[in-house]
């Protein structure tokens, strides 16, 4: 029994055939998944496949309904959690288009938001040479400290700031959607030092979501899934990223052609 | 989860502390000449204001009530008494206020508002000030600030009688003239040509008494040159009688003098809030208008700017917040007359579990003046599907060179916004709080630290609820 238990525990995320609709489509089908402490997870496939609303429906956005299935961390059912009770819990998600929001200070933003997964008031002081620590690993001049958050932010600077929010997070699993996405080589550069830095020193688990590969180049990846149409169709380790460089999706696009016709 | 929250009516209960009646003087609960001439009796007034009450009084039976604006069918003037005297004298030491009376403004905060570099504070309870207090190195630059029956029969009375509704004339509207018969209370502020006062003067008003009318009368002269920042705060207990607000602000802006006036209204559910504000500004003086409009149950409030001088400039920037119950019919009006004069109205409105908010701006450009430039912008942010928001612009230019704009946008909470926020820990209550404190920015960067912490808080409790 014992033993269970710590095979339960080291799998930090457990995702148990889930089906997810968004108003009346149902998009993503039968999903399994699991994530362990620590692992580098990649998600890939094509336009449309569903990759985001696996990361909105782990994070718990309500327009995205799981219609069956489970999603565990760590051994605990979430299913019917808020997204906040999500984060307080440890699950980050780094959204492909942040929000702008006039009038909250990106500073004090995080504040509130460390102070509540930390559960515990931070001092000023602490909290502002912290703050600014992360801000120059990434290459943010510190005066964006003080701007409403994402507002007037470029594309680049936007990714950055959900970078800083997951380091000053400091999440166990961080879901990583399409942050390379529309990035210049620096900034992707950058944005990568800062993953790499969260997978070392926080030990964090990701789940990145792509459909390039630029942001892999100086990571570790553990285990590559490739999502097409709704389907998780084939798990492989880092080499699988490569193979998907070189051939396409169109051989699982094949794949799944051919399952649907013999009666999957 | 995917329960919607449920956003309950506002706790105000900090708001509304009420006290128990010890008036010693409270008149009959109609309005007619006997009743006037007994305030004015009572007042110890000089001749002539008895004479411009009960001239006012014949003027407000003359007038009828606005037909265009949100409902006040529960306002009965004949039910509404109209004077109430708290039982104690002016006192300049705070330890001579009573104490159920103290109990009430520490619970709002005035004595640490003052400790915090506030200039002077002119605290009235019902229609009498009970407490007022003006710093010795304001009063050493030659500033006076005091209250209005005091001006009225001091140094300063030939000046009063000069500029007292001048600007804001009983004839004007119903409730002028009725403020006109029955005023009382309020602050008069004069600043000597060339002075510049530093830190903010503050004046906190309430109402206490059911049924009780509060008519307070502000005066401001800035001489030329003279810099001021005026602040006025309100809040109200609340009551199941319906109470109405009708007081006066009249403002000087003499040559190349600047004032910034600021207020944060907070009024009870149940308040008629019925004010009328304006500024004439002369020729290079700059008028800035800040402005937060929250609780009472109807306003009608419209600060008025005429900016007879050249190059003289005017600045609204404002918030309303209308709740459950509360239709707020708030916005700016500026007569442009002066030649190269420059106005600005910058407004937000929120409007939250069937609140209705109407905005109404007025922009008139006389022949005058030449090389006019106005710009009016209003945002709304409706927080619900039964809530209200509209936007009504006026605009009457009559010369050919004017540079007028206008924006209006109205828009609601986005719900990625508040994922967003939540997807960081805060719960949705907060997160749809912080979206909104972030929409009324415009005012509380305009104001003091101490009021923009209130007014903030203010927001936070408006928003409180429920999720479940």
């Amino acid at each position: 029994m014992k033993g269970v238990d710590q095979k339960m525990a080291d799998k930090l995320l457990q995702v148990n055939g889930i089906s997810v609709r968004v108003e009346d489509k149902e998009i993503l089908h039968d999903i399994n998944l699991e994530i362990g402490k620590g692992e580098t997870h990649v998600l890939m496939g094509p336009n449309g496949a569903g990759k985001s609303t696996l990361g909105y429906a782990l994070m718990g956005n309500p327009k995205y309904d799981v219609t069956k299935g489970d999603i565990l961390f760590h051994g605990n059912r979430i299913n019917e959690d808020g997204a906040d009770k999500r984060a307080k819990d440890g699950i980050f998600l780094s959204f492909q288009n942040p929000l702008e929001v006039p009038g909250l200070s990106l500073s004090s933003f995080i504040r509130n938001a460390v102070e509540k997964r930390r559960g515990s008031r931070i001092r000023l002081w602490d909290f502002k040479k912290e703050l600014q620590k992360e801000m120059e690993l990434l290459q943010m001049d510190p005066s964006y400290a003080e701007r409403d958050l994402n507002v007037g932010f470029s594309g680049g600077e936007k990714k950055k700031t959900e970078i800083l929010q997951m380091l000053m997070l400091r999440p166990e699993l961080a879901i990583l959607d399409e942050t390379d996405s529309g990035l210049d080589v620096d900034a992707v550069r950058t944005v990568s030092k800062g993953v790499e830095e969260y997978q070392k020193t926080r030990d964090g688990a990701l789940l990145i979501i792509t459909h390039s590969t630029r942001i892999l180049e100086s990571l570790h990846v553990d285990y590559t899934h490739v999502l097409v149409d709704g389907h998780i169709v084939k798990t492989g380790d880092a080499s699988l990223i490569d193979e998907i460089n070189e051939h396409g999706f169109e051989k699982y696009l094949d794949l799944l052609k051919q399952e649907s016709e013999t009666g999957r | 989860m995917k329960e919607k929250t449920y956003v309950d009516d506002v706790d105000r209960s900090i708001y509304d502390i009420r006290n128990e009646e010890k008036d010693v003087y409270r008149v009959q609960e109609g309005l007619d000449a006997s009743i006037v001439e007994k305030i004015s009796k009572e007042k110890n007034d000089p001749a002539w204001m008895t004479l411009f009450r009960l001239q006012s009084l014949q003027i407000y039976n003359e007038l009828k009530v606005p037909d265009w604006g949100p409902s006040i069918d529960g306002l009965d003037m004949s039910h509404i008494a109209t004077y109430v005297r708290p039982n104690t004298k002016m006192s300049a030491k705070w330890s001579e206020v009573p104490e159920d009376i103290k109990d009430t403004f520490e619970k709002l905060g005035i004595p640490q508002a003052e400790r915090k570099s506030l200039a002077g504070v002119g605290a009235q309870y019902d229609s009498e000030l009970v407490y007022h207090n003006v710093r010795e190195e304001v009063a050493a630059q030659g500033v006076v600030y005091t209250d209005m029956e005091s001006a009225l029969k001091g140094e300063y009375a030939d000046m009063v009688r000069k500029y007292f509704m001048k600007l804001v004339r009983p004839s004007d509207h119903k409730f002028a003239a009725l403020h006109g018969a029955v005023w009382s209370g309020g602050s008069f502020v004069y600043v000597p040509p060339g002075v510049s006062v530093e830190i903010p003067l503050q004046s906190y008003f309430r109402l206490n008494a059911p049924g009780a009318g509060q008519f307070e009368h502000t005066l401001i002269i800035v001489d030329e040159g003279a810099d001021l920042h005026f602040i006025e705060g309100c809040s109200a207990p609340k009551y199941n009688v319906a109470n109405l607000h009708a007081g006066c602000v009249e403002l000087f802006v003499k040559k190349n003098a600047r004032l910034r006036y600021s207020t944060i209204e907070n009024w009870s559910k149940n308040m008629y809030n019925l004010n009328t504000k304006r500024a004439m500004v002369e020729e290079g003086g700059v008028m800035e208008w800040v402005s937060g409009s929250f609780g009472s149950h109807v306003s009608y409030l419209y600060p008025m700017t005429i900016l007879k001088g050249d190059h003289s400039r005017m600045e609204f920037t404002g918030i309303t917040f209308a709740g459950k119950g509360q239709n707020l019919d708030t916005g700016a009006k500026v007569v442009h007359i002066g030649k190269d004069t420059s106005s600005f109205i910058g407004t937000r409105s929120i409007s939250k579990d069937g609140g209705v908010s109407t905005f109404r701006s007025s922009v008139q450009v006389e022949k005058s003046a030449k090389n006019t430039k106005s710009a009016v912008s209003c945002q709304s942010l409706m927080l619900d599907d039964k809530s209200r928001s509209d936007t009504i612009p006026a605009m009457d230019i009559r010369t050919a060179d004017a540079d007028i704009g206008h924006e209006a946008k109205i828009g609601r909470i986005s719900d990625e916004a508040v994922f967003y926020l939540m997807s960081r820990g805060l719960s949705e209550e907060d997160a749809r709080a912080m979206i909104v404190s972030g929409f009324a920015d415009n005012v509380s960067k305009e104001l003091p630290l101490e009021y923009a912490v209130e007014m903030n808080n203010l927001i936070q409790l408006e928003m409180k609820g429920s999720i479940g």
